[in-house]
């Protein structure tokens, strides 16, 4: 509770579907953004969609309501950003990707890769003194099967970071193309 | 028709209606130089590229329109940088065109090669790396919308070398621009006009906060019409000086750190605070825990980034803010907060007697004392171009300005530096109005190069220096905080009158203040620039102070020999 009595806001963990330009610099432009306004990204992941010329991050962060609609606003604000979707509170599906090399000899080989069968994760390379793993789940089930892998000993550890796509069948439409409306130019008194 | 690149950012420039250009040439921007001899557009050299973006920054806020700074790449583009971030902070809209190396040596740290696009990331509204001739017209006319549309800003054009020496078949392009993702035109959802207004019928101790965006949005005739139909008093930002006359009743005056006692206690108290385009500065607000804790808030703001950002509102309103109040005007109710004025009142009534004007003449010469009396020998009716410190605190609390965009000073960073190049902006603005340069000795030695360029090319401006031997507002700090422990504050400074001979210009220094107003007319006589160097006390403070993150009503007031003798008869 804070002094005059209002609750404040708690942290949480807030993901964001934002829809850019593909064009140079433009992960420099957000990245950019997070750093000087001081927000913390946990994971970003980004990659071309369904329409060209549009590539979509989904962008990871801990923060408050309040602090997550900064973000939102801050970004949108940037010009090469078309939209922003904060899809926490919106019924979606979200995955990370893992790699994971464990150390394992023939003898500890099975063990292995019956922990994987129950996560459903694959073995995607085996080698004499070690196997490489690949999971896809949300972060919890991955930090799950890192933890039981972890006394064979994990050599390396490549994740993703979070995709998120929102169920159902209606797609959020990228902004309209947007024509520049005419704007005084000089000083009115 | 064939056209190099070159000629394109000429072509582009004169269909945008430039006229003066702010420059320094360099190898990388040599081909848009030579071109530059076939179009009608004046260029000004000025001494620094820092003067240049000042310049366009000065323009554009005395005009209104884009003012225009070019640069070559490398040193060149990075001496802007100061000027781009006092224009961001600031919402100036201005356009920098800068060479970059050719871009096949882009990334190889060629000669004079920086990466300015990187570099000005972070203090522009937007920017852009051409490197295909084809972009150089699209990108420009791109450049000159997101500059002065929406909230303005500074936009950043880095043009290579080899797209400036390619050809193509050039055809002028009117829009529409390719913006996808950019939304200038945001607007409020109609319920919030429900709830402002639900709350202005309520309140009873209400106050306007305006500030730069009633200037930028031209709402000065709405803002007005609103304050005379529901008699809410206005305090000022700094920027917002202008926006509403300072001889009107309802007009309260600054606000915030150096703002005037009686306004910051009227934000104290006051149970609703309608911002209008201003941005809760920590120079406003003093410390956020507490302030304005009585207060329910209305936010009316063009970017929607800021609403929520430093004091959480009730009603935030996303919109131009003539707009806005346009479309509230006719269902505003018709007020009379004759209790809440006359308390306000009241307040005034304490500091006056404080008031350095109205203390005895001690013989020696006071800033306060200049500017009050500059603004007497010019009707209040001259361009007021301020830098940064003392002076500039003092130009606010005793040059009363009755117009609009009659004063040019850097709000948000606080440039020192900022005022002599960007009245020779404003010059080209306003070709027929007087403009003075109040300045400090430390900020003018900063840029003091542009006299030079003052001379060149014929500008004719008045420069005041509020001369105390110190870095003014730095040893005031000092004073009250560090126990008068001076470190680097004291300035030796070159003889300011025999410097303005030296680049052809006229001097002249003024130690009394029965000398001001001869100097004053002088000065306004003299044909080209002029530079009075005006002696003042050498450790004087500005008054009220809220120290940085205290409390808005703990204000440091002037000590006044009036108010001590009746405490002491009291008590």
């Amino acid at each position: 509770m804070s002094e005059n009595g209002k609750e404040q806001p708690r942290d949480r963990v807030h993901t964001f579907a934002v829809y850019v330009e593909d064009k140079p610099g433009v992960l420099n432009r957000v990245a950019s953004l997070f750093r000087r306004r001081g927000f913390n990204i946990e994971s970003l992941a980004v990659g071309h969609t369904e329409k060209d010329g549009v590539s979509r991050m989904t962008i990871v962060m801990e923060a408050d309501d309040l602090i997550a609609r900064r973000v939102e606003a801050n970004l949108y604000k940037l010009v090469n950003v078309l939209r922003v979707e904060d899809v926490t509170n919106q019924p979606a599906v979200t995955r990370d990707l893992a790699l994971i090399k464990v150390k394992a000899d023939a003898s500890e080989r099975a063990q292995v890769l019956q922990m994987c069968d129950v996560f459903r994760a694959r073995a995607v390379d085996v080698g004499p003194e070690a196997l490489i793993v690949e999971i896809t789940g949300t972060e919890e089930k991955i930090e799950s099967l890192c933890e039981l892998l972890r006394p064979f000993g994990i050599l390396e550890l490549v994740r993703t970071g979070r995709i998120a796509m929102t169920r159902g069948s209606e797609v959020p439409s990228i902004n309209p193309e947007f024509v520049a409306a005419e704007v005084p130019n000089g000083i009115s008194n | 028709m064939k056209r190099t690149g070159a000629q394109i950012v000429w072509e582009v420039l004169t269909q945008e209606g430039v006229e003066v250009v702010f420059g320094y040439p360099g190898g990388a921007i040599l081909p848009t130089y030579d071109a530059m001899l076939d179009y009608p557009v004046r260029h000004v050299l000025v001494r620094h590229e820092q003067g240049a973006a000042h310049m366009a920054d000065g323009f554009a806020r005395a005009s209104g329109k884009v003012g225009v700074a070019m640069a070559t790449s490398g040193p060149g583009a990075t001496n802007l940088v100061t000027g781009i971030a006092t224009a961001m902070m600031d919402s100036s809209p201005i356009v920098c065109i800068t060479g970059q190396v050719p871009s096949a040596a882009i990334g190889s740290d060629a000669f004079q090669e920086t990466d300015v696009t990187g570099v000005t990331l972070p203090v522009t509204k937007h920017n852009y790396l051409v490197t295909d001739v084809a972009d150089i017209a699209p990108n420009m006319r791109e450049a000159f919308y997101v500059a002065r549309s929406g909230r303005p800003g500074p936009v950043l054009v880095d043009i290579s070398k080899d797209a400036q020496n390619a050809t193509i078949d050039y055809v002028p392009q009117d829009g529409p621009w390719r913006l996808p993702g950019y939304r200038p035109d945001l607007r409020a959802l109609p319920e919030e006009y429900e709830r402002a207004l639900e709350l202005i019928e309520q309140a009873e101790k209400p106050l306007i906060l305006a500030g730069h965006g009633v200037l930028m949005s031209g709402a000065m005739q709405e803002l007005l019409k609103f304050i005379e139909t529901t008699q809410i008093p206005v305090a000022m930002t700094l920027l917002g000086i202008g926006g509403l006359p300072a001889s009107h009743p309802l007009n309260l005056g600054m606000m915030g750190m150096h703002g005037e006692a009686w306004v910051n206690m009227a934000i104290q108290e006051a149970d609703l605070l309608l911002a209008f385009g201003m941005r809760f500065d920590d120079r406003v607000t003093g410390n956020l825990k507490t302030y304005a804790i009585n207060a329910k808030k209305i936010h009316i703001e063009i970017d929607p980034t800021e609403i929520n950002k430093n004091v959480p509102v009730d009603v935030g309103i996303v919109g131009d803010l003539r707009e806005t109040l346009e479309t509230l005007f006719p269902r505003l109710p018709e007020k009379q907060h004759t209790d809440w004025l006359a308390h306000i009142d009241e307040l005034k009534g304490d500091a006056a007697v404080r008031d350095i004007q109205s203390l005895p003449d001690t013989g020696s010469l006071y800033a306060a004392h200049v500017i009050n009396d500059l603004w007497r020998f010019t009707d209040g009716e001259a361009i007021i171009v301020s830098d940064v410190g003392q002076h500039q605190m003092w130009e606010a609390q005793y040059y009363r300005h009755e117009k609009p965009h009659t004063l040019i000073t850097s709000g948000g960073l606080g440039t020192m530096g900022f005022a002599l190049p960007a009245s020779m902006g404003a010059r080209f603005a306003r070709p027929d109005e007087e403009i003075w340069v109040i300045v400090g000795d430390g900020g003018f030695q900063m840029t003091a190069a542009e006299l030079s360029t003052c001379s060149q090319e014929g500008l004719k401006v008045n420069v005041a220096i509020i001369n105390n031997g110190y870095l003014g507002m730095v040893r005031q700090w000092q004073e009250f905080f560090y126990e008068r422990r001076y470190a680097a504050t004291p300035m030796h400074n070159p003889d300011f009158v025999k410097l303005a001979e030296a680049h052809g210009l006229a001097g002249r220094r003024v130690e009394q203040r029965a000398e001001v107003e001869d100097a004053v007319e002088w000065a306004r006589e003299e044909p080209g620039t002029v530079v009075i160097d005006f002696r003042v006390e050498q450790e004087d403070v500005v008054y009220p102070m809220v120290p940085a993150g205290a409390d808005l009503h703990a204000m440091i007031r002037r000590p006044s020999p009036i108010v001590e003798t009746a405490e002491g008869e009291a008590s």
